[in-house]
């Protein structure tokens, strides 16, 4: 019975997402990027480290010898690279931060959570206390100083997005499991002498997903600004790989020259974070259809 | 009231505490030397041992936690390693050029936020609330270091009406609060907006209109005030936002607040300037919450029984 009614909660919520045109848009936006990432090589026309000196900061349009296609689609930057080949490559940058930070939060967070809320007691106020302490830093000066203690990279960027990422998870699934073990079908199960492992990954976890994710959908375009902002102040992914971050950083000296470089990163990164933002809330109504009047 | 505000004041004691530790942790790991970094790589190794001894960085790190904790109390942040001046010195003058900016964006937010939300419920589902939905949307999705990059281009470079770097008057201030406010705009419309038609549903609101109040006076006198109090607490938590939009806002237009500086510290390894900032930008985000905190609990009685 619980299984099937779990079933039809989901294909109930996916029915009123399907409604929800904004954040179809969202998702096709989001297929179309992942599509971009993982497809980089075989779309950009040119190597996004093949440097070309003499052709450096040209407007788009512009004769190249790198493209395959003989054009700066988007122009060149101040080493004479394709901005379009580097911007597809940033893609996946962006994409890998956002989604593997995530899984990260979301798995410390879900552990730590249940664990926190259904024993309760000591292991509860240690780990919010410290989720406390936590969230007392703003996010994003927190992570200067991670990104300034364990220097850049992508690597350290997954550890220093995940320190903070996974306290705000925590307190979500907490407050969820609090409610949940509670409730008459936990009881029952408890009752019938399942094991605390059997209730909280059986029971009481797949009724937490909801919540989870649409967290996980916020929280992707979050760690992508994240780390677009790390990049953009030079301790994120460091040149030559091209991030969109770092592509904004190297174009803002560069504003009287060639205006439009940067203008296309910062563009694709409002793009993507935008079509997170409108599949999450669309994900929320869905899920959550008493928000929805 | 008086006995919420002791609590919530002992309570982030030891949040503070933590906040001091997590600082101390995280600028005792980075690699590499600060000591070096101080006097560079060819230096002396009898000096620098003579340099470490004097900061007192043979000690045992417990030593070095408290004796950072007690001169942190006393106002003594230590010395920049780069300008030999005291570090509290240099937050101080940063400090009100940071603040200077956080109140405007926050006055620009506030009023374009709040205005928008207002329309948007009471024509639910116009064209102009559609729109302007979407528009809050893509302002909360764009990066700020990019909308600011973006208004120095156009409003600076192509249309010259405003500076784009440097605080040397209230005009270089302008742009900087409208792109830091702006992005907050776009939230505070999205609450505003929902509180308002969470509120407007109530049965006072049908009871106002029954007795025939203009829809004028129906909004404004009776639904906005208790639409306001999901907005303080928005206000409140973008506090957050507001301190690392100020650090990436300063840090494009070129303004010696606290962001700007924190962002030099770091770029020429200034380990005691690093620690000080970060911990100063943290007491005073406790703080700001501390207020949020009270002022909610003013304006919402039930918070202060429980």
């Amino acid at each position: 019975m619980a299984e099937k009614k779990s079933v039809s909660i989901y294909k109930d919520a996916y029915r009123r997402l399907k409604r929800n045109k904004p954040a179809i848009f969202g998702l096709i936006f989001i297929i179309i990027i992942v599509f971009v990432a993982v497809f980089a090589p075989l779309l950009a026309p040119a190597d996004p480290n093949k440097i070309d000196l003499p052709n450096r900061l040209k407007p788009s349009g512009s004769p190249s010898r790198i493209c395959k296609n003989g054009i700066y689609l988007l122009g060149s930057d101040e080493y004479g690279r394709d901005i379009f080949s580097r911007l597809l490559y940033g893609a996946r940058v962006s994409l890998i931060i956002g989604v593997v930070t995530q899984l990260i939060t979301t798995v410390i967070g879900i552990v730590v959570g249940a664990l926190a809320g259904y024993y309760g007691g000591t292991i509860d106020m240690i780990t919010m206390r410290v989720a406390d302490m936590l969230f007392a830093f703003p996010d994003l000066l927190f992570y200067i100083g991670m990104m300034f203690a364990l220097g850049p990279g992508i690597v350290n960027m997954f550890i220093a997005l995940s320190v903070i990422g996974w306290a705000g998870k925590a307190r979500l699934v907490r407050s969820q499991v609090i409610y949940l073990k509670e409730t008459e079908f936990v009881e029952a199960a408890k009752a019938q002498g399942l094991s605390d492992l059997r209730i909280i990954t059986k029971h009481i976890l797949p009724n937490c997903m909801g919540p989870i994710i649409v967290s996980v959908s916020i929280g992707i375009p979050g760690s992508i600004l994240a780390e677009a902002g790390l990049s953009f102040l030079g301790l994120g992914i460091l040149p030559p790989t091209p991030s969109w971050g770092n592509m904004i950083r190297s174009a803002s000296s560069y504003l009287r020259i060639q205006p439009w470089y940067a203008v296309w990163p910062g563009l694709v990164l409002m793009l993507t974070t935008f079509a997170f933002n409108l599949l999450g809330d669309g994900l929320r109504d869905a899920l959550d259809p008493r928000l929805k009047q | 009231m008086i006995q919420y505000i002791i609590r919530r004041l002992i309570f982030s004691i030891p949040v503070v505490i933590g906040v001091t530790l997590i600082t101390f942790i995280l600028l005792n790991v980075v690699p590499g030397d600060p000591v070096l970094e101080m006097v560079g790589k060819y230096a002396d190794p009898q000096t620098v041992q003579q340099i470490r001894e004097q900061l007192g960085l043979n000690d045992p790190l417990i030593i070095q936690y408290l004796r950072f904790v007690f001169n942190a109390v006393r106002g003594d942040l230590g010395k920049s390693f780069k300008t030999g001046l005291p570090v509290s010195k240099m937050i101080a003058e940063a400090f009100p050029t940071t603040l200077k900016l956080a109140l405007s964006a926050y006055l620009v937010a506030i009023v374009i936020g709040v205005s928008v939300g207002i329309i948007s419920a009471v024509r639910q589902y116009s064209f102009f609330d559609h729109s302007m939905m979407i528009v809050a949307l893509a302002g909360i999705s764009a990066p700020v270091f990019w909308v600011a990059v973006i208004a120095q281009l156009i409003f600076g470079l192509k249309l010259g009406w405003f500076p784009i770097s440097g605080y040397y008057s209230l005009k270089h201030m302008i742009l900087p609060a409208i792109v830091l406010g702006t992005r907050f705009a776009a939230s505070i419309a999205r609450y505003t907006r929902s509180a308002l038609l969470d509120v407007i549903r109530q049965d006072y609101i049908r009871t106002a209109r029954a007795k025939g109040l203009s829809e004028r006076a129906v909004i404004f006198i009776h639904a906005l005030k208790n639409a306001m109090i999901p907005v303080v607490t928005i206000l409140g938590m973008q506090l957050s936002g507001l301190l690392t939009g100020s650090i990436l806002t300063e840090s494009v237009f070129a303004i010696p607040g606290l962001g700007r500086l924190s962002v030099w510290a770091l770029s020429e390894r200034d380990y005691p300037l690093v620690q000080g900032v970060v911990l100063f930008t943290a007491v005073i985000y406790i703080l700001g919450n501390l207020i949020v905190d009270i002022s909610y609990a003013f304006l919402n009685p039930r918070i202060r029984l429980q």
